[in-house]
């Protein structure tokens, strides 16, 4: 699992222990396998290899998952930083 | 995002059985559904191989709405896709010893997870299609198989609430579908990892190479052009003396940053696909124009610092795309990627292209 891996420290991921009910939705989702079940919390075990899919987010149904979730091609962000609306991919 | 359906939506439809692959109807309480095999014939294959090169990619497309495989009942699985005829083809292969329902949003021809990921592969699109379908009546149970990486899009406990149909997420892969069915409907955690193997980065390479050289051959007419005013020599021959090593150096670049990248991707140091790129480029280059005899041959320093230059930043540059084809590249990894590469990629190449126009009168 460690053969592939990204930048380190940018992503956006951020898992409120608080709000968390436990329901494991978000280890089912995740591509990249990201959390993990501790004493019934979902907590970020490996959150280094998250790609910002945001499925984790979407599926929290708790809201105690927030990503700045995105597809990250490079003709978006050329979009983005050109401050224009366009499609990605 | 997503919102209860709207009033008015959700109106009856069914997919047209006028599509090459239906193969006839099964009869339901809603109505004549359309029968498709798990079969894949001569015109889905050359489809398939066309779309790998980018041919018309983006009308390869089958009507949403939901269809049948084999010879489902009511008790029958639910099968969620996206209509990229690709995907569905794909998802009717793997199911061909099964019977099923298959119910196929509307993503505009984009495959799941890339249609997840904008949205069009999402609750409101599903739960619309489920009425639309009049799948309630179709099947007795409340239960969809929605492909794991459909989830960036999907929200399982909004589905529940707005259709009844409880979400349940298959494996990433299709190959593992066999499997989680006879497992009874779980995944291994084996199957809820997205890798990128070999072979799927080398399918992705002919699409990569085809969009590469769209912006490459501008850039290719741009140097033949320039060449062609050099001070030695008549229009033609200054074209071939000067601007054949250059055009090389681009398509090498091309080379180094849509093939050589993503095939060795695991193994070309650096974290940042840029480096990779470069890293790939600055090996291609350095090789080809030492093998060719270019380094040694009558041309200036100029010259020959401009070439890998030009040759590295387009490989930096193209590996650098790759990341939107990669399954675990971050939009904020990418971001912080592309704003420090950018100028340097934009320095290289422009001063490339610099060392090489002085070339051309300085000599």
């Amino acid at each position: 699992m460690a053969e592939f891996r990204y930048l380190e420290d940018v992503v956006t991921l951020e898992c409120d222990q608080e709000k968390c009910i436990g329901c494991t939705m978000c280890t089912v989702v995740c591509p990249h396998a990201v959390f993990r079940m501790e004493a019934g919390k979902a907590v970020m075990a490996f959150r280094n290899l998250c790609m910002e899919c945001g499925a984790c987010m979407r599926n929290c149904p708790s809201g105690a998952i927030s990503v700045e979730a995105g597809e990250g091609c490079v003709r978006g962000i050329i979009n983005e930083i050109l401050g224009i609306e366009g499609p990605c991919c | 995002m997503a919102k209860p359906v709207p009033q008015g939506a959700g109106e009856f439809r069914l997919p047209s059985t006028e599509q090459s692959f239906v193969l006839g109807t099964i009869e339901s309480p809603v109505g004549a559904i359309p029968l498709v095999g798990g079969e894949l014939f001569w015109q889905d294959m050359r489809g398939h191989y066309l779309v790998r090169w980018n041919i018309g990619r983006d009308r390869f497309m089958v009507e949403p709405g939901l269809y049948a495989i084999g010879t489902p009942d009511s008790t029958s699985p639910v099968f969620v896709s996206a209509n990229y005829k690709m995907s569905f083809d794909l998802l009717r292969k793997t199911l061909t010893q099964s019977d099923g329902w298959i119910l196929v949003l509307d993503t505009l021809g984009i495959n799941v997870w890339c249609a997840a990921g904008e949205g069009t592969f999402g609750t409101e699109e599903l739960v619309d299609r489920i009425q639309a379908s009049r799948l309630q009546k179709v099947v007795s149970h409340r239960r969809l198989i929605v492909p794991q990486l459909g989830a960036t899009g999907v929200a399982a406990f909004e589905v529940k609430k707005y259709s009844g149909f409880s979400v349940h997420y298959g494996p990433v892969m299709l190959a593992d579908l066999p499997a989680y069915l006879e497992n009874k409907c779980r995944a291994t955690p084996e199957m809820r990892i997205k890798d990128f193997p070999l072979i799927e980065r080398l399918v992705l390479i002919p699409v990569d190479v085809m969009l590469a050289l769209k912006q490459g051959l501008p850039l290719i007419c741009l140097l033949l052009l320039i060449a062609g005013f050099a001070r030695d020599g008549t229009f033609l021959q200054a074209i071939f003396h000067h601007a054949l090593p250059p055009v090389f150096a681009v398509l090498a670049g091309i080379v180094a940053g849509t093939i050589v990248t993503p095939l060795l991707l695991p193994w070309i140091p650096g974290r940042a696909f840029s480096v990779k790129g470069g890293l790939s480029g600055l090996f291609l280059l350095l090789l080809f124009f030492t093998l060719c005899g270019g380094f040694s041959a009558d041309y200036s320093m100029f010259a020959k610092i401009s070439w890998p230059l030009i040759g590295i930043s387009i490989a930096s540059w193209f590996g650098m795309a790759f990341t939107g084809s990669s399954t675990y590249t971050s939009l904020n990894g990418v971001r912080k990627e592309m704003l420090r590469a950018m100028p340097l990629q934009l320095l290289g190449l422009l001063a490339g292209l610099g060392l090489w126009g002085t070339s051309l009168w300085l000599g």
